[in-house]
């Protein structure tokens, strides 16, 4: 790897490369998009939470002047669909059954939207109402309702059981053991675009779909067997994402259902989402019930914990197997858990489906565990900064439940963030009412495993050099606002010594690009920038074997930069980038290489290990001054100090963009935002009544960025977009706690809440406000794994990976 | 009933035949094509579709093209006059302010409105004038550094601003 | 996209054509000043009037005149921001130029009007919804409906008076001017509501509020607190209006006036009462807070908690006479609204 200094477009704080499009308006979203003769669709959705379907007559709707079509579930191949192979549980429209206001039933094409809109309220659908489950203790108690007839148990979708080492035994060993029980409630990703899909078919019997989705690829794929078409005829392009979060990561109906629609009628048909049904397609933050019981020593050295939780899952599968593991298996990527126990499981209900929203699944047991570490501190009389300090995973070390850690920056996070906010200073010394609070977290850059099972590459990139110098780079990915379409070319302009500008980016197009598998899990900068670093390693290849002909030098002589290939040691002598493409595509033929990804294999080689590895984890540690309010119990942070482990920042400009907006929309979870329910409705479908922070609620936010120069990443880059959100939440509880000595075990922290607490306080009581129990356990007979240091071949693979990235990048700088 | 009115926008007369219960954002989309104005809600929930008229930031979602004939409309469209971008707009691209892009013609035109009336805000001033303007990407901070940025620029402190931007490319990679 | 349902658009030209048209077309007809409370309604088929009036072109309607010594009259077609920018209004009504102040958003504040505020739409969780939502609850009695979702048993509408102006204007004696077609009355502002979630107007239909009057500043002083979540965007899920008129250390006049807490703003007279004659001492000023909430009945059809709201009630009221007193506030001034 080259040395940070030597490095002419990496870690700069350049803009974007569709910054000024987006700066000028100019960006086509795909409500933006207004194709001849288009016809415009609605979907009638579900009144109830939980009924069959007896009949649907549409003949009112048609008769409608302005109809084009109207269509029911009949009008698709009987098969279902779902993210996940395991849970394809979702129908286009429903055909038998609904299982959430929202869920969609029929729809119709029309001249224009209000048309369409006043053709749906014309559809009369028959139902046959069943009864409703509206959280988990009735998914669990009402086992004679059976929302779905698949999964672990009555309304289980998914039960997992996973030991590894004797908690029981570590329990024993221990000095002290605690218990406690929180409640994250769900909330959702409120991204500014509300979801929209434009479907053409073409005379030739092709399909083409623009959506704002996070994942072209597996809508490619849905669209495919939905409408019982070959891949081939099928194209999918993501329009650019106006906000994504992890909630344009499924395939949804109305992407189908405008397919359908231009196959019938012939013309272009658009979808745009209400608000409304934006928060009906939902997937965010599911609901969870977390218990967790650690054993620690005298000093606070964790010697085994054990770890439950149940997630409201809401009526379809979604993500929600990966969901369920992510709120068990990153417990042991922070500090060290030499043993670990992890029971989970997802309940299905009659609400929107949940699935990913930033951090994806990780951020409730985050806030529980960090709770819970910040309590044992108190128990214990420990400073909370100090307990975690000296427990840190290592570098280049392999948990219990076989994660493999490669950097880790997160010893000098937590320097940095102890000192930029004057912890010292502050804990448990600032005046009643005010607080400071802590925690930190890790995150995986990338899942290791697709989503179906294959083994072909995450990522895909193809570079090509036209005769004047001009780089395109093509690559399944989604820019979401994130900047991955910027990555490509900064990664690209500095293999090729160009300048980002100087290259187009095509990006998200199943026909035009390689498949990259979707902005979600953190994996763009890691896949894409490895794979587009691989093409333009090849192309710089030939452009050097090229221009040493001609400059007879050796090709390792020369360098490339500055939109020049020359002599590293005489300057002077070298040539124009555009001379060197000529001279290369004349030597060699047409100037495109491609490069593609695969994230190492790594996990145990038990059933669940899937979820979890990663190639590197990123580390954030986050301090949060909050002032509480004893009289009203507001809540308001005054100032946020983050320092986060990105590996290299490949443009701090954006990395200290996602760390913002991280926090921004974990301040928002901790603090107001829920998605909550009321006589089988969402209670409040609306930007005004889902609390979204606004400038005045948004403190200062100083970002410190750490870089470790992980060996897994593209020029040692990690991921920055999701981590960051993790630790926001339990600094805010912490420092709530260290303000007015309330415990909020549940999330958001309202003012109702606090002052609750305070009146326990007031009375002599715990101070806590929480769940008081959890259901009682139904969970699987664990997996037994033995840990690492138990079997000495995975052992010895650890070993083995260790050598070879030192082999092959050599000792980090 | 469709209408025929005649609009200024961005400097220049336009006519329209549009119904009149068609909102202000519904035909500068769909009649006008100038997409540039987005929306996020429709009921002056966001502030996404935020135009100025006159000046002052108004809810394009809640306007009726009729209610503004004979008044200026402008919208991101109209912001880079004779194809430069307006200083903020090149503040907000230089400083990463813009993620998703989504937000940002509302939050632009509304700043504009804001530097027009007071050139030198405080970032106390910027919140308060963007509050009605949400951003679900950036919190906001390089948003109210783009403002800040730009109001130096404006004001003709072209030097001390450059410097500002040569110092955080000397510290990449570090805190602030 | 959410779309307004087709009408006639009217725009007359003075108030006596608009009241005119409004005659002419019955039930048919509303009037719209700055729309930002009724197209969201309408687009939510709210209301569905196949005319609407439109008032932004009517002369009469525009302009803030008066002095603090005869009083002010603010023309209701005023925006929120011309009235919370307006110099004398500034001095002399500070409350009222806060509670303006304190509507909504910016955006929202140059489009929306002062007499569109003080006639603002009384709100509901289950009533501000789509109309597939309503449908799927099930329609409540203020429209398509004939029962009360938030309280079953209850022969009214309960929705909530959310406006932030009225409970200043009413503390300070504010008189409205209505023009309908027998002429013109001005009437109290206080008697410009009732109790109904529905009819929370004792205007009627044909009447079109013109101005409000406010008296005499006189010794008054006054100021408006109000509760919500963030400090933009949200409407009051509690405004406290308090006016006091002080006669060197001693009250001699006091009306609070309560927002959100029912279908009407709601004066606590009795807790009033308690002021007068007395110097605004720490006891007295949670003595009359006590009092104030009494009359406070929130119910679950709003944000926050109810019970909260409720208990916030107090200490709202306690901190707005604090204000006045004088005496310290508490951590944050004007609570969750984060301003100022």
């Amino acid at each position: 790897m080259s040395p940070k200094e030597e490095l002419a477009v990496i870690g700069k704080p350049l803009p974007k490369v569709d910054a000024w499009e987006k700066v000028a308006g100019d960006t086509r979203f795909a409500d933006d998009l207004f194709l001849p003769r288009m016809a415009y669709a609605k979907i009638l959705r579900s009144c109830h939470p939980h009924a069959l379907i007896k009949r649907i007559e549409t003949s009112r709707a048609r008769a409608l002047p302005g109809v084009y079509a109207v269509i029911t579930g009949a009008d698709f191949p009987p098969v279902k669909f779902g993210i996940m192979p395991t849970s394809q549980d979702e129908e286009v429209l429903c055909t038998e059954k609904v299982r959430f206001v929202g869920d969609p039933v029929a729809a119709v094409a029309a001249v224009d939207e209000e048309t369409a809109e006043r053709a749906t309220e014309l559809i009369d659908v028959e139902y046959e109402v069943l009864p409703t489950i509206m959280s988990i203790e009735q998914a669990l108690a009402q086992e004679k309702v059976r929302i779905h007839e698949y999964g672990d148990g009555p309304n289980i979708h998914k039960a997992v059981s996973l030991e590894f080492g004797d908690v029981e035994e570590a329990f024993r060993q221990a000095h002290l053991v605690r218990e406690d029980v929180f409640y994250f409630e769900g909330n959702t990703h409120l991204p500014m675009e509300q979801h929209a899909a434009v479907a053409r078919w073409g005379p030739d019997g092709k399909l083409t779909l623009w959506s704002s989705t996070q994942t072209p690829h597996y809508v490619h794929r849905a669209m495919a067997k939905v409408l019982g078409l070959p891949m081939s005829h099928v194209r999918v392009i993501a329009t650019p994402n106006g906000g994504g979060f992890g909630g344009k990561s499924d395939p949804f109906s109305h992407e189908m259902v405008v397919a359908r629609f231009a196959q019938l009628t012939g013309r272009p048909v658009k979808c745009t989402l209400t608000r409304e049904e934006v928060f009906y397609c939902h997937r965010g933050r599911h609901p969870v019930l977390m218990w967790v019981k650690t054993g620690v020593t005298k000093t606070g050295e964790i010697l085994g914990m054990h770890f439950r939780s149940w997630l409201d899952g809401g009526a379809y599968g979604s993500y929600g197997v990966a969901s369920t593991y992510y709120t068990g298996v990153l417990q042991t990527s922070t500090y060290k858990v030499p043993v670990y126990k992890f029971e989970g499981m997802r309940v299905f209900t009659n609400k929107p489906p949940c699935g990913p929203k930033r951090g994806h699944g990780t951020p409730q047991p985050r806030y529980a565990l960090e709770c819970h570490l910040d309590k044992i501190a108190a128990d214990l009389g420990l400073d909370p900064v100090e307990l975690r300090r000296r427990q840190l995973v290592d570098e280049f070390s392999m948990t219990a439940n076989h994660l493999t850690i490669t950097t880790c920056g997160l010893g000098e996070c937590i320097d940095k963030v102890v000192e930029a906010s004057g912890w010292r200073d502050k804990f448990r010394k600032l005046p009643p009412g005010r607080g400071v609070g802590f925690a930190a977290s890790a995150y995986i850059t990338g899942a290791g495993l697709p989503i179906y099972w294959n083994k072909m590459p995450h990522s895909g990139v193809i570079v090509k050099i036209d005769r004047g110098g001009g780089v395109t780079v093509f690559c399944g990915s989604t820019d979401i606002g994130q900047g991955s379409d910027s990555v490509l070319a900064y990664v690209v302009a500095e293999v090729l010594g160009i300048a980002p500008e100087d290259i187009r980016v095509v990006t998200g197009d199943t026909d035009l690009t390689p498949v990259d598998l979707g902005s979600y899990s953190s994996r763009v900068t890691i896949m894409t920038g490895n794979a587009a670093k691989e093409a333009a390693e090849k192309l710089q290849g030939l452009l050097f074997d090229a221009a040493a002909k001609k400059l007879d030098v050796p090709p390792s002589a020369l360098e490339a930069r500055a939109r020049r290939i020359f002599v590293r040691d005489d300057p002077d002598k070298g040539m124009s980038f555009p001379d060197a493409a000529q001279l290369a595509e004349a030597a060699y033929g047409t100037l495109a290489a491609a490069g593609s990804y695969t994230p190492p294999m790594r996990g145990g080689k038990f059933k669940g290990s899937g979820v979890g590895p990663t190639p590197a984890y990123s580390y954030s540690a986050c301090v949060v001054e909050v002032a509480v309010d004893p009289e009203t119990g507001e809540v308001r942070p005054v100032e946020i100090w983050i320092a986060h482990d990105v590996g290299r920042a490949i443009n701090p400009l954006l990395v200290e963009g996602q760390v913002e907006g991280s926090i921004y929309m974990g301040l928002g979870e901790a603090l107001m935002e829920e998605q909550v329910f009321r006589k089988g409705l969402h209670k409040i479908p609306s930007m005004l009544e889902y609390k979204s922070p606004t400038t005045l609620e948004t403190p200062e936010i100083r970002t410190v960025l750490v870089e470790t120069l992980d060996p897994e990443g593209p020029f040692g880059a990690k991921e920055s977009g999701q981590g960051p959100l993790l630790p926001v939440i339990p600094a805010i509880a912490n420092a709530v706690y260290d303000a007015v000595g309330v415990r909020v075990d549940e999330v958001p922290i309202t003012p109702e809440k606090v002052l609750k607490g305070l009146d326990l306080r007031a009375q002599g009581k715990e101070p806590r406000v929480g769940p008081e129990r959890v259901p009682a356990a139904r969970f699987p007979e664990p997996i037994r794994v033995p840990l690492p240091g138990e079997d000495s071949t995975l052992e010895a693979q650890a070993t083995i990976y260790r050598r070879a990235i030192h082999r092959r990048e050599g000792p980090r700088s | 009933m469709p209408e025929f009115l005649t609009l200024r926008v961005n400097g220049e007369p336009v006519q329209v035949i549009a119904p009149v219960h068609k909102t202000l954002l519904e035909v500068l989309r769909e009649d006008l094509g100038l997409t540039g104005t987005k929306h996020g809600c429709e009921l002056g929930e966001c502030g996404t579709c935020t135009v100025l008229v006159d000046g002052e930031p108004v809810l394009s979602c809640l306007v009726l093209p009729v209610e503004c004939q004979g008044q200026e409309i402008l919208t991101v469209e109209g912001l880079a006059a004779s194809g430069r971008l307006h200083p903020l707009q090149q503040a907000f691209a230089e400083l990463g302010a813009a993620q998703c892009g989504y937000c940002i013609p509302g939050i632009l035109l509304t700043s504009k409105a804001l530097l027009d009336a007071s050139p030198q805000p405080t970032r106390d001033e910027i919140r308060e004038a963007l509050a009605g303007n949400l951003c679900r990407c950036t919190g906001y901070t390089k948003i109210l550094e783009a403002v800040e940025l730009a109001a130096l620029r404006m004001a003709g402190e072209e030097r001390a601003a450059a410097g500002g931007l040569g110092a955080r490319a000397a510290g990449q990679g570090g805190g602030r | 996209m959410m779309r307004l349902p087709p009408f006639r658009y009217l725009a007359p030209r003075s108030v006596a054509e608009a009241v005119r048209q409004l005659a002419d077309h019955g039930p048919d007809a509303m009037v719209v000043a700055g729309g930002t409370d009724l197209y969201p309604n309408m687009k939510r088929r709210q209301f569905e009037p196949r005319v609407l009036v439109g008032l932004r072109g009517i002369r009469e309607l525009a302009g803030i005149r008066g002095s603090a010594r005869q009083g002010m009259v603010l023309a209701a077609g005023a925006t929120l921001t011309q009235v919370s920018n307006h110099p004398e209004v500034l001095r002399h009504y500070p409350a009222v130029a806060r509670a303006a102040d304190l509507v909504s958003t910016p955006q929202l504040r140059n489009m929306g009007t002062i007499g569109g505020n003080v006639c603002v739409d009384t709100r509901c969780n289950y009533y501000n919804q789509s109309y597939a939502w309503r449908k799927a609850i099930g329609f409540c009695m203020k429209k398509d409906g004939d029962i009360c979702l938030v309280a079953p048993g209850s022969d009214r509408c309960l929705a909530i008076s959310s406006s932030d102006t009225a409970p200043v204007l009413w503390s300070l004696g504010a008189s409205v001017r209505l023009v309908g077609p027998k002429g013109e009355r001005v009437i109290p502002i206080s008697a410009l509501y009732q109790d109904d979630g529905i009819q929370y107007l004792t205007k009627a239909a044909d009447e079109i509020l013109t101005e409000i009057v406010l008296p005499p500043v006189d010794g008054l002083r006054a100021t408006y607190w109000k509760l919500r979540r963030r400090g933009s965007f949200d409407f009051p899920v509690l405004g406290v209006g308090v006016a006091l008129r002080m006669e060197g250390e001693v009250c001699r006049e006091a009306r609070i006036v309560l927002g959100a807490v029912a279908s009407q703003p709601r004066e606590a007279a009795d807790a009033g009462r308690l002021l007068v004659g007395e110097r605004l001492t720490p006891e007295l000023i949670d003595r009359v807070a006590e009092a104030a909430a009494k009359p406070s009945k929130p119910l679950d059809n709003t944000d926050l908690v109810y019970h909260y709201r409720k208990r916030m009630t107090r200490v709202y009221v306690a901190r707005a006479l604090r204000e006045l007193a004088g005496l310290p506030v508490g951590e944050f001034p004007l609570g969750m609204t984060a301003r100022n």
